[in-house]
């Protein structure tokens, strides 16, 4: 009973502080005064000045999804290059030579778009001005373009009539950066110092274990990138274990700080959707709709963790997690990672039951919509309310609206155009996967096992999580070409769709609400939505999930395992 | 129009000819969704064939899943060919009333000498004498005279209508007859143009446009089309990794059920049946666009006259003066009304026998006073006195005196409630008054209710002065008014309401009313009306019936709340779809995986067929309700939205594992799989 209250007030903590938090998100991307603004405001004023006057204009949709696109085509190259060229560059203590060009295209493309899919090995391969300047920096640089983007599809859907831009981009990012992502980074910094992850510039310390061996014991400045790698859905971690590190998180209460930080932005873009709307009931409703699925997903995955193992009869499952954790708060995390396009772990999800592979894959493959990375969970979701919309509105015997704009051909066009992605990615790439031999053989179980494996590679990679499942080798060059071009797919053929949705919306006039208005606000509607994210999202992947992780559990069942 | 036996016989024939001819690849195509039904369908035959020769196993169920295929791809088009067939019918009598005639051509409206011409020569500007029996041979304006017009075959109303030069009703449509008398009219559609000419078209579906709402939903279609191909696709190979193929058959049929079959293969059925049911209502849409915008509507701005009352003021009650008993004021009412023919008067005379039946009986023969433009009253004269009536000006000028204060307040009360005072006078002496009402067409009130849950304002036009309308606003129940309405206010008040982001219909019939059914989002012209109203509006009325603009806007609802309904059906269906035929699939490779088999379906193959063939019946079991429209009750959307979901969405996902579990135990009794 205990786990479940903990649960409840961890939720609810979850959702205060994601309304607070979106309060503040609110007023700064309005442009409103809050109260960092006498710290923060001149160094935004002399960063825009620097850039010039044209650099805060209006941006229409086109210019927006350009800049923020050139931006993270700019970050991609320069990490590309840094990362092929580390050998020759300073700050490589180790003397590590340059990646290989798959991997460094891999690790590049991984890191802009926010997926944080480690094929590399971190303290083997990367030298320190890679790891700072390259992919430190692009842990905020693509969260904050989430949150820019995310905030341009939130003007659009739910702007003031007459308004036809969506903001301007290099405003929106730097103020994600400088009001949002850096304040919050440091708090969450100083919170995991003082629960003992260390914050230092040295290198390794030298031990001399108890049976009398040497051990090298890596730190560094382990809080601060921690820090954001949660706060900005990122995952990628100072250790190659991530989360299971006890420097990366020490504790109990380093744990669930951790949990919390991973979905706070998410959960307050939800609210700063319905503040933006002007009317806050839009904004539950997908927070609601988001959270039942979180919930239910949850209860799988926890359900799961704590039955008896069919095979060997008696305890729960603790194979692959930390004792200091148990299956509760692993099964916490692992749901909140794979809901919220984070690809840290906390435990290896290779280990967890099928059914809680189950879970963590249809999180990734509805798109990562439930709460999802930051910003892009929120526009991802606002697809399947297009949908939604659209098919539910026409059986009210209207043209169908969401907040008061009609959802039209081009709408639907678009809609559709981002939501082929998903299948095609996941899917078409990891039917390749299985078909080409070189391909196959980084399947390293057999069976539906081996199945689950690629598919959760290319969920994850396609859905930009960047979590693994572990027991698969992404390290061949056709694994990291094919998912550094699909981590392309993920982000991009979203994105844009989404913004040209946004501005297509908001050229268009809006509607009076009447009592022949489609409610999108209301129990109904929250429902509505659950089923279209389940009927359109994870139906799709039925037939592939029912090869693995339903087939192996239905083994298990028979006392068969893979 | 109603068909009888052997001709709904031959409706059903011909349709099945036309689904046959429409199996045609080229014309196939503009359905996406049936058409790579019928890809499908023909691989899945070819494939069936070779087993058969070859003598592979489960051949005979091959040779089944091909079979039913076919049939779902010939019950979209035979939906589609019935749905146009119902409009045929009507687009042929039409046709016969196209017939070449010569016709008289003039010079000018004076000119004696006419010239005559065939009517397939006529451009429009050109004018033309027509007379007794003529046929006006295209669209017209009349120019100079006045004549009867018989309009049945358009409109199917029997009754003469009259024709004017000048004014409103000048507007002559092409294939109605001259009944009396002669005009000169002005062509304003070449031959082949004509309302007549875009009626048939329309009823006949040549000129169908595809409408927005359609668009969409076909885009929709085609991309969920995609996703599911890339889904069976790639099963392939996923299979393959397990040691498992699949055979190409049993992919084509998951695939064809796991698209929206359902929805596809019905949409033009449901839009066809949708504009038929508009042609029905003897409305001519001018574009699909406006029918739906017509479900789109938020308010609706009505005519007085004729949609919210009857035209005429009905007598109500008489209030007699102070010191005349009320039955010498009735008495005197009924007698100055004898001979007045106008409405007015007859409601007059009825109303006071209602109240004193016997005043039928004896009725003293007098000399009538008509009503004139001087005295503005009109009465009785009799030997001994002098009965009058009329407006209470009029009566004042007859007695000589202003009225006693009660009489007074009596007469302003009525007139503040949105009647008319009628005094009546014996000689000099005023006996009392009379209530004129405008009287409320029974069922507004409810109607106007219903409206108004679902969101619809009603805005009532009147030229009636503000108190008036006010009283008569209240009590018809409408939201809104307009008194003393001017075209421009019109025009200022659908402006106004635009730019608060509702989208206004209205109808009108004037020329002067051409600006605002031309800024209307919904525009429905009076037949009856000029053809610069006509121009301007999207929607012509052939009945001239305002009231219709409501029954449109249920048209255009129905239409969209029909194609939302299946398409939820068609996509909740497929929850059912993947139970039954993944176990089938996958229960070889992976036995356990037979626990999704929740159906127990009796083998792989039963439960296979049973799916490819519940999703061919389901499409013809629709087809009734596509050409009729789902049932559609006033209500608001949150209402409508928790209705239909649960009708079309829940029982989508519940009525196929029924169906399929049904299907699954006939086909195994039959030893079919």
């Amino acid at each position: 009973m205990s786990t479940l209250a903990s649960l409840a007030l961890f939720l609810g903590v979850l959702s205060l502080g994601g309304w607070a938090l979106s309060g503040y998100m609110t007023r700064i991307y309005e442009g409103r005064r809050v109260w960092l603004s006498p710290v923060v405001a001149p160094l935004e004023r002399a960063l825009m000045r620097l850039a010039g006057p044209r650099a805060s204009a209006p941006q229409g949709w086109r210019a927006y999804a350009l800049s923020a696109v050139i931006f993270n085509a700019a970050g991609a190259l320069l990490l590309f290059a840094l990362l092929r060229l580390q050998g020759h560059l300073p700050f490589n203590p180790a003397g590590l030579p340059g990646l290989s060009a798959p991997l460094a295209f891999n690790t590049a493309i991984s890191f802009v778009t926010n997926t944080n899919w480690q094929a590399y090995s971190g303290e083997a391969q990367l030298s320190l001005l890679s790891q700072m300047l390259g992919l430190t920096v692009q842990n905020f640089a693509s969260a904050a373009t989430g949150m820019a983007v995310g905030i341009a599809v939130i003007r659009g859907f739910a702007g003031t009539a007459g308004r036809t831009d969506l903001g301007n981009f290099w405003q929106d990012l730097l103020r994600g950066i400088l009001y949002v992502l850096l304040p919050m980074s440091v708090v969450l910094a100083l919170l995991l110092v003082a629960e003992g992850v260390p914050q230092v510039l040295a290198g390794a310390v030298h031990a001399t274990t108890l049976s009398g061996a040497d051990q090298w014991i890596a730190r560094g400045p382990v809080a601060s990138q921690v820090a954001i790698k949660q706060l900005g859905t990122n995952g990628g971690g100072f250790f190659g274990v991530n989360g299971a590190h006890p420097f990366e998180n020490p504790t109990v209460a380093s744990d669930m700080v951790q949990t919390l930080a991973i979905l706070l932005i998410p959960v307050a873009f939800c609210f700063v959707f319905g503040r933006m709307a002007g009317d806050r009931r839009q904004g539950r409703a997908i927070f609601a709709a988001m959270g039942l699925l979180f919930v239910a997903g949850l209860a799988v995955i926890l359900w799961a963790e704590l039955q008896p193992n069919a095979l060997i009869g008696a305890g729960a499952g603790l194979e692959g997690k930390e004792e200091r954790f148990g299956p509760v708060l692993s099964a916490l995390w692992a749901a909140a990672t794979t809901a919220a396009s984070n690809g840290s772990v906390n435990a290896m999800h290779d280990s967890f039951q099928p059914l809680s592979g189950l879970i963590m894959l249809i999180n990734m493959q509805l798109g990562e919509v439930i709460f999802g990375g930051v910003g892009s969970g929120l526009y991802g979701m606002l697809l399947y309310v297009v949908l939604a919309v659209f098919l539910a509105g026409l059986m009210v015997g209207r043209t169908p609206e969401y907040l008061g704009r009609k959802i039209e051909g081009r709408e639907v066009t678009l809609a559709m155009l981002a939501f082929l992605s998903m299948p095609l990615g996941i899917l078409g790439g990891a039917a390749l996967s299985v078909m080409v031999p070189q391909a196959a053989a980084s399947a390293q179980a057999t069976g539906p096992h081996g199945l689950s494996e690629t598919l959760y590679a290319y969920s994850s990679a396609v859905a930009n999580n960047g979590s693994a499942f572990g027991g698969w080798n992404a390290g061949t060059p056709w694994q990291e070409t094919a998912l550094g071009l699909l981590m392309l797919l993920g982000r991009y053929a979203i994105l844009v769709p989404v913004l040209a949705i946004a501005g297509s919306l908001a050229a268009k006039p809006r509607a009076a609400v009447t009592a022949g208005s489609f409610p999108t606000h209301g129990p109904l509607f929250v429902v509505l939505l659950i089923l279209t994210v389940l009927i359109l999202g994870a139906l799709t992947f039925f037939p592939v999930l029912a090869l693995g992780p339903l087939a192996e559990q239905a083994a298990l069942a028979a006392g068969q395992a893979y | 129009m109603s068909h009888s036996e052997p001709a709904q016989k031959g409706l059903y024939g011909q349709a099945l000819r036309m689904a046959l001819r429409k199996c045609d690849p080229r014309s196939l195509i503009a359905n996406p969704v049936i058409f790579v039904t019928a890809l499908v369908a023909a691989m899945t035959s070819v494939l069936a064939l070779r087993d058969l020769f070859t003598g592979a196993p489960h051949a005979g169920v091959s040779l089944q899943i091909a079979a039913w295929l076919w049939i779902c791809v010939l019950f979209s088009n035979f939906a589609e060919a019935l749905a146009e067939g119902r409009g045929r019918a009507r687009a042929d009598a039409l046709r016969a009333t196209r017939t070449q005639t010569m016709v008289q051509l003039l010079a000018d409206p004076e000119d004696d000498a006419p010239r005559a011409v065939p009517s397939d020569q006529l451009k429009p500007g050109d004018l033309l004498r027509v007379g007794p029996g003529d046929l006006i041979p295209t669209d017209a304006e009349a120019v100079k005279g006045v004549a009867s017009v018989d309009e049945s075959a358009i409109t199917g109303e029997s009754a003469p209508v009259i024709r004017e030069a000048g004014g409103d009703r000048s507007s002559l449509t092409g294939g109605t007859r001259i009944v009396s008398d002669s005009l000169v009219i002005r062509i304003v559609a070449a031959p082949g143009q004509s309302f007549l000419d875009r009626m048939i078209a329309m009823v006949e579906g040549a000129e169908r446009q595809r409408t927005p709402n359609e668009i969409a939903l076909n885009i929709l279609l085609a991309g969920l089309s995609l996703i599911f191909l890339i889904v069976t696709v790639t099963l392939e190979p996923f299979a393959r990794s397990a040691g498992l193929v699949i055979p190409v058959v049993t992919l084509g049929a998951l695939f064809v059920t796991l698209i929206p079959t359902t929805i596809g293969g019905l949409l033009s059925a449901i839009g066809i049946a949708g504009m038929d049911r508009l042609v029905k209502a003897n409305v001519i849409a001018r574009s699909g666009r406006a029918v739906e915008a017509a479900g789109d509507v938020d308010t609706l701005l009505l005519d007085k006259t004729g949609t919210i009352t009857f035209g005429n003021r009905m007598a109500d009650a008489f209030l007699p003066a102070a010191g005349v008993p009320e039955r010498a004021l009735i008495e005197a009412a009924h007698l100055a009304s004898l001979s007045d023919e106008t409405p007015e008067g007859k409601s007059i005379v009825t109303l006071a026998r209602e109240r004193l039946p016997e005043l039928a009986q004896d009725l003293p023969k007098g000399t009538p006073v008509p009503f004139t433009a001087q005295t503005r009253l009109s009465g009785l004269d009799l030997p001994e006195r002098a009965l009058r009536k009329g407006a209470v000006d009029a009566v004042e000028r007859l007695t000589g005196a202003a009225l006693e204060p009660a009489l007074k307040r009596a007469v302003e009360e009525i007139a503040r409630s949105g009647g008319t005072p009628l005094l009546v006078a014996e000689d000099t002496r005023v006996l009392g008054a009379i209530h004129l009402k405008d009287v409320i067409k029974p069922g507004v009130r409810a109607r106007f209710a219903e409206l108004r849950a679902m969101g619809i304002r009603t805005v009532m036009i009147t030229g009636d002065n503000p108190l008036t309308a006010a009283a008569i606003a209240a009590e018809a129940g409408v939201d809104d008014f307009l008194a003393e309405a001017t075209p421009e206010m019109k025009l200022d008040y659908i402006r106004r309401e635009q730019s608060g982001g509702r989208l206004v219909a209205m109808c009108g019939d004037g020329s002067n009313d051409a600006p605002a059914l031309a800024q209307a989002d919904v525009g429905v012209a009076m037949n009856a009306g000029t053809p610069a109203a006509k121009e301007a509006a999207n929607l012509v009325d052939l009945d001239s019936d305002p009231t219709k603009l409501i029954e449109i806007v249920m048209v255009g609802k129905q239409l969209l709340i029909s194609r939302g309904a299946l398409t939820t059906f068609s996509i909740a269906n497929d929850v059912a779809k993947y139970f039954a035929i993944l176990p089938a699939i996958f229960v070889a490779a992976y036995p356990g995986l037979g626990g999704l088999n929740i159906m127990h379906l009796h083998s792989p193959e039963s439960a296979i067929l049973s799916a490819v063939i519940f999703n061919a019946l389901i499409l013809v079991a629709l087809i009734p309700l596509a050409l009729r429209g789902v049932g559609y009750v006033p209500a608001s959307a949150a209402a409508l939205l928790r209705r239909n979901l649960s009708l079309y969405g829940l029982g989508g996902l519940i009525v196929p594992f029924i169906g399929i579990k049904a299907i699954d135990l006939a086909i195994t009794a039959l030893g079919l799989a």
